[in-house]
């Protein structure tokens, strides 16, 4: 009987420092969400204003000779291979984010059909890519919670460099979107060739440009790339954060529960323990007497 | 009526204000000044200084490349980096200076000159805003937010 008491007491104190674990990774987790969706939104203004600009610049781009468009407007007839940034996190326990993702990139690459080169961002998609032998170009892990924008430029540059020596014909990222802090949605969107974005409102300013046009453009570009993988890697981070949050709340109160159960399994052993010791007493004493 | 001026980065939001008379941008083709009711025009930047004026307040800012838009009085300014006079820090600048300098001198085989010498031309952008202001106000140039 003893032996069992303490085998239960043994798992209660493990359970419960178990538990303030999860419940510190949990307060972790939430602040570094909240850090990651203040710097998503602090660029918001620069993506806006940029997204503006080259809409306006598009406007004018049907006149271009397709021929002599920037290389990265170019869209091919038929794409026959794909590239894909694939942004996961690096380390795991934030409940079912990264398989989630994974399978998308799975089913994404079995739906186009077609041979994917993938740059990975984070250790558990570029696992999951090796481990399914697929073709990747390049990895990023170790990126942290709080990424610059120069950390982030390096991705970009590898998937504009095999779009523009004609290795892929289309580029995708995949990444986890955050909607809110309980949804996190995988979201697949075409960065190359880019597809200007469509002028909201039709306001008919006929701006100066310097030098002219198409440098504008071409300098502009690659900055409207960077900035969307650069947003979507801090989305990603948001969403892991919030996943992990979640997962640790849930896995703390799994453990509070079962502290209670066991408690209370304890209580009963040791009350169960006293009776029978006690009766062990009297009848002990009772044959004294009877003797 | 005054301009209003937004220095953005993909970064953050560095700079928003009202009422601004003046704005010294080191443009593409040349240094160029915006005064209310400007055409509209977008051009690239060239890493440099750049000034806002509002009266006899002037706030240097060391921009390293980007563009600048002007539409209706507004100016939104694009930046690949920027930052203000204050949040300049002093002795990493001249740290970065010294560094490329020295890898400027040496010449060696692979080191990109033209990487190196925008290094060194970003860190005399920074020294130079940093240095104006420390004049102007005679205040020691400090770790940001003193």
């Amino acid at each position: 009987m003893p032996g069992q008491l303490r085998t239960i007491r043994r798992r209660i104190r493990s359970i419960q420092s178990t538990a303030k674990i999860t419940r510190a990774m949990e307060l972790v987790a939430a602040s570094k969400m909240r850090r990651a969706q203040l710097n998503a939104l602090a660029g918001r203004p620069y993506a806006e204003k940029m997204r503006f600009v080259l809409a306006d610049l598009a406007e004018t781009l049907p006149l271009i000779d397709p021929e002599a468009r920037h290389p990265l407007l170019r869209q091919t007839e038929d794409p026959q291979h794909i590239g894909l940034i694939f942004i996961t996190p690096d380390r795991g326990l934030a409940g079912g984010l990264p398989s989630t993702l994974n399978r998308r990139v799975a089913q994404f690459i079995v739906e186009s059909g077609k041979s994917a080169r993938a740059v990975a961002v984070g250790r558990k998609g570029r696992d999951f890519l090796r481990r399914t032998r697929q073709e990747v170009i390049a990895e990023f892990t170790g990126i942290g919670d709080n990424p610059t924008y120069a950390e982030i430029r390096p991705v970009t540059q590898v998937a504009i460099q095999e779009f523009i020596e004609g290795n892929v014909d289309e580029v995708y990222l995949i990444y986890s979107h955050f909607v809110n802090t309980v949804v996190q949605r995988p979201e697949v969107f075409k960065l190359l060739p880019v597809e200007p974005p469509a002028h909201a409102e039709t306001l008919a300013v006929d701006y100066i440009y310097e030098p002219d046009r198409e440098t504008v453009l071409a300098e502009l570009l690659p900055r409207y790339i960077e900035r969307q993988v650069y947003e979507a890697t801090l989305e990603a981070i948001a969403s892991e954060q919030s996943a992990r949050m979640v997962a640790m709340r849930n896995a703390t109160e799994n453990a509070n529960d079962l502290m209670k159960d066991l408690t209370l399994v304890y209580n009963k052993a040791r009350q169960e323990s006293i009776t029978s010791e006690l009766l062990d007493i009297t009848g002990g004493v009772e044959a004294l007497q009877k003797a | 009526m005054p301009l209003t001026v937004d220095i953005v980065t993909a970064e953050r939001l560095v700079l928003s204000e009202e009422g601004v008379d003046e704005i010294v941008a080191p443009g593409i083709e040349g240094e160029l000044t915006v005064l209310p009711m400007h055409a509209p025009l977008l051009t690239m930047i060239k890493p440099g200084v750049m000034r806002i004026k509002r009266g006899n307040d002037e706030t240097d800012m060391a921009i390293t490349g980007g563009f600048l838009e002007v539409r209706d009085d507004r100016v939104t300014i694009l930046a690949d980096a920027a930052e203000r006079a204050e949040e300049i820090d002093v002795a990493r600048a001249e740290e970065a200076r010294r560094r490329a300098e020295q890898q400027l001198e040496r010449r060696e085989a692979d080191v990109d000159l033209a990487r190196v010498s925008a290094e060194l031309q970003k860190a005399l952008i920074r020294l130079k805003v940093a240095e104006r202001r420390r004049r102007r106000t005679g205040t020691r140039p400090g770790p940001p937010g003193v």
